[in-house]
């Protein structure tokens, strides 16, 4: 009889944690709810929505929020299922992987013609635009490096000197965006052999690669190294936060990928999900980028950022997203080949 | 008295009877549990597991992916590393937590009841915090780094270390356990013969903890092979296989892949199995009808030597978790140490601010709750329901599991399993429910051995008896079973909640925009580079672990007060 109770207790529980989940589901339909999925940076997002929600009061972002890689395996596992409305915030090279899926539904967003043709995608209805690039960059420590007297360096070259053996880290390209843009914009500056043969130079200097992007400035920044190969935004925001961090811009030039935003095909709130994506590509998105990022998808809307170079454009290379995403399995195949066995060895 | 009452003939009648009125209930309740796990456990891993024989379009293709994984030189290294890792680990671990628990369990060592709270820190904290910790101690930038020689952290070495400390707590819990329990009239024959100390250990304790000490060793072994926190914090170059995982499937989207390494880790699960069925064959009950509980009396020369070889365990955990709540309150390292409350706000982070940390709570609290019930259900009807053995040895073949399956992989095959439109629990799927699904299934199995463990040490005669007198198993369990098992439920209950507050890799890939969890962005700020908050929030974490392990320190005292007192011996 006592084990009665104990059903009963047990089967009180389950219908709560179901009342639980039920409400949790009525009250996401209270409105118009966009699930947006993104890889923004997390300090934006509130800024972001709230701008967005200025404008369309009728309409409420719910952010899911997570690393690049991790938000395009998500939505390629929900594939038969697609949970999210609208991806807004996304590298183009994950775009592009999804595009190729047939996981997103063209549309031309108004103002489309004001975009540079960089920032969209090349069919005449786009699968995706772009919203604003961020760049490769290097960051160097200056407190460690006068400790270890190490030169300040100024182009990619530099890297391979014998003096920085030991000195470098970069973002590992298996596991990093970050870490394949560089990859690639080295293999399309230098061509394909003289990229290899520049990559196994570089790599007799470096003490380890990383999972994360912006790891390699962040431990530039707490001086765990003295050079970090990493992406600009970070290094330029740990900056502002009191880092002793110089931003290098290397002058053989950059590579760089772009922030991007898409709609989500199959989504049921296609009205809602065009409206956000209008907003995505207006002018006032464009500002509102434009207080982290140097290079957005305007042309003439960008102001310049602090501690980036007067003219980033110039220096980004002509980067074909086409060629790198049709070649990333055999890049980083012929990488792990070459760098990453035994590579504990060091 | 058995004997008179139960002659042999006379009780393998009563048993077949009662068989017969009694074995509807027990199968329906096996049943139950295997569906749970089957949805909970198995046909998730299917659906992910079977990828490993599909193409990216989803076609057959036989072994070809695992052909394409043992041509890979680097990827088949990451196996020979792992191996090694997970093996030091299991023997620093296994020794130092034998050693502890022995101390806690059985000494009169002075400082007991701190030494018991200490040793469950590394499990109050996410694994992520002992890694950052280590960054802190032994970085380049680390108080301690010349105590490495020039050796980098970053690599087996940190791997070892962040790992020994984190599988540390898990490995005592069970030990303590398998010491608890235990006969004192062996004991005290040993002293009547007298057995010398270093004999009675060898002969005495050790044959009765032996099940407690493999159970122990497997657990360490698959939790260092799966864990992918340290090594992605601090694994420098030393590839390993849960590392693969991450990068094959979030670097590369390739989920083919991931699945072959998948089932690869799943191998060591599949020996630790049989090595469990073998040994428990062997294990003979301890806890019998007449057993005596033993009392430890004080021993001046063991207490004192314990004492002096536990200290070093004691400063070392709270070194680790002293620098975390440290680094937590500096404002920017290593160039601005002015102390200040700037990384605990969480609201201008990543992660969901203390919105998360309200979410965690609540997902933890049901966690203990249905998790134990459900749990110890399943535990009591592999050990102690008569009959019926290959449904109850699927049963603890399902309950093993777990164990060997990373986070990660779990929580990638809920999505394709539950977000399937044609799946009737479909429902859930971005609910707080499937967080408190998976994370019950992900830690099912510490539970399961730690409750099969406790349950093995009653003797089967407290079954026989009621059930000759009638009493149906579940009023045994109820009036008998069950308080006897109190302190191991509650301990399980603990372990569930702490480990659902603290859990990442499993639920980062469930939670919605509804229910973003702390431990999670834990690892989102510590990946965005906001390492200070990363560990801000951890310390959070810890701090709310104490708590309720202190809320769980008083509610023991009063519940074990009341049904435990038969463990104090007449005196």
């Amino acid at each position: 009889m006592n084990l009665k109770k104990l059903f009963y207790k047990l089967a009180a529980a389950g219908a709560l944690a179901a009342a639980g989940a039920l409400a949790a589901a009525v009250q996401a339909n209270a409105a118009t709810e966009l699930t947006v999925y993104t890889a923004f940076e997390a300090e934006d997002l509130k800024r972001y929505a709230g701008e967005f929600e200025n404008a369309n009061p009728d309409i409420k972002v719910n952010w899911v929020r997570d690393s690049t890689g991790i938000v395009t395996a998500k939505l390629l596992a929900e594939k038969s299922n697609p949970q999210a409305d609208v991806v807004w915030g996304l590298a183009a090279t994950s775009l592009l992987v999804l595009k190729g899926e047939g996981m997103l539904q063209p549309y031309a967003p108004a103002g489309l013609e004001a975009l540079s043709p960089k920032f969209r995608d090349a069919d005449a209805v786009p699968s995706w635009i772009g919203l604003d690039a961020w760049v490769a960059g290097i960051c160097v420590n200056t407190v460690e490096a006068e400790k270890l007297g190490l030169p300040m360096p100024s182009s990619w070259e530099d890297l391979t000197k014998p003096v920085y053996r030991g000195h470098l880290i970069m973002p590992n390209p298996n596991s990093s965006g970050t870490g394949f843009l560089d990859v690639s914009s080295w293999l399309q500056m230098f061509g394909e052999e003289k990229g290899w043969d520049y990559m196994d130079r570089l790599h007799t200097n470096i003490s380890r690669y990383t999972h994360s992007g912006s790891k390699p400035c962040k431990l530039t920044a707490t001086g765990e190294t003295p050079i970090g190969i990493s992406f600009a935004y970070q290094g330029a925001k740990l900056k502002k936060k009191g880092a002793p961090l110089e931003l290098v811009f290397p002058r053989e030039g950059m590579g760089w990928d772009m922030e991007a935003a898409a709609i989500v095909k199959g989504t049921d709130k296609l009205d809602a999900a065009k409206k956000l994506l209008d907003f995505a590509a207006s002018r006032k998105a464009n500002e509102m980028y434009n207080q982290g990022y140097a290079v957005v998808a305007i042309p003439g809307v960008a102001q310049p950022v602090e501690f980036y170079p007067e003219n980033p454009e110039s220096l980004m290379i002509d980067n074909d997203f086409v060629w790198a995403a049709g070649n990333r399995d055999a890049i980083l195949t012929e990488w792990q080949r070459r760098y990453d066995s035994k590579s504990e060895a060091k | 008295m058995d004997t008179l009452l139960n002659p042999p003939g006379f009780l393998a009648k009563k048993r077949a009877r009662l068989l017969g009125i009694d074995c509807s209930l027990p199968i329906l309740c096996l049943l139950v549990a295997i569906a749970m796990l089957a949805i909970a456990l198995v046909l998730p891993l299917y659906s992910l597991l079977s990828k490993s024989l599909e193409d990216r379009h989803g076609q057959f293709v036989g072994l070809a992916n695992f052909r394409a994984y043992v041509a890979d030189p680097s990827l088949m290294h990451s196996i020979t590393n792992s191996l090694w890792v997970a093996s030091l680990t299991t023997l620093i671990v296994v020794s130092l937590a034998l050693m502890t628990a022995f101390a806690l369990t059985r000494s009169r060592m002075p400082g007991r009841g701190l030494l018991k709270v200490l040793v469950m820190g590394p499990i109050f904290a996410p694994s992520l915090l002992p890694a950052i910790s280590m960054v802190y101690l032994f970085g380049n930038q680390g108080v301690l780094k010349d105590l490495l020689m020039g050796h980098s952290i970053y690599g087996p070495i940190g791997i070892v270390v962040s790992m020994s400390f984190w599988c540390f707590p898990h490995a005592v819990m069970i030990l303590c356990t398998a010491l608890e329990n235990s006969d004192a009239r062996l004991y005290e024959s040993a002293r009547a013969l007298r057995t010398s100390p270093l004999r009675a250990f060898m002969t005495v304790t050790l044959p009765s903890i032996k099940y407690g000490l493999i159970s122990a060793a497997f657990v360490v072994f698959t939790l260092a092979i799966t864990d992918f926190g340290a090594p992605k914090v601090i694994g420098g170059q030393y590839n390993v296989l849960a590392t693969d995982i991450y990068k094959q499937v979030i670097g590369l989207q390739n989920f083919q892949m991931g699945s072959v390494v998948s089932v690869i880790l799943l191998l060591p699960a599949v020996l630790a199995f049989a090595v469990d069925r073998w040994v428990q064959r062997r294990q003979v009950a301890l806890l019998t009808a007449r057993a005596e509980p033993l009392r430890v009396k004080p021993h001046r020369a063991r207490d004192w030597s314990l004492l002096l070889l536990c200290t070093p365990v004691a400063v070392v955990i709270l070194g680790v978790l002293g620098m975390a709540v440290y680094a937590s309150l500096v404002t920017f390292w290593p160039y601005n140490l002015d102390l200040s409350f700037n990384n605990y706000r969480f609201d201008l982070m990543d992660g969901g601010g203390w919105g998360a940390y309200f979410n965690s709570l609540q997902m933890a609290g049901w966690t203990a709750v249905i998790g134990t019930l459900v749990i110890f259900a399943n535990a009591y009807l592999v050990e102690k329901v008569p009959g019926l053995g290959p449904l109850r040895t699927l049963v603890h073949l399902m309950a093993m599991v777990p164990l060997a399956v990373p986070g990660m992989v779990l929580g990638l095959s809920y999505i394709f399993f539950f977000n399937e439109p044609g799946n009737p629990l479909n429902g859930i799927y971005g609910t707080l429910a499937i967080l408190v699904l998976c994370t019950i299934a992900h830690y099912y199995t510490v539970c399961h051995l730690t409750l099969v463990t406790a349950l093995k040490q009653i003797d089967g005669e407290f079954e026989a008896v009621s059930a000759s007198l009638k009493v149906p198993f579940y009023v045994t369990c109820w009036r008998v079973t069950l308080p006897v098992c109190l302190p191991a439920l509650l301990e399980v209950a603990l372990y569930l909640f702490v480990n659902a507050l603290n859990t990442v890799s499993a639920v980062v890939f469930l939670y919605s925009s509804q229910t973003a969890l702390a431990s999670v962005a834990v690892l989102n700020m510590d990946d965005a580079g906001d390492i200070a908050p990363a560990a801000a929030m951890g310390v959070v974490l810890m701090l709310t672990c104490i708590g309720v392990k202190g809320l769980h320190w008083g509610l023991s005292r009063l519940l074990l007060g009341r049904s435990q007192c038969w463990r104090q011996a007449r005196a």
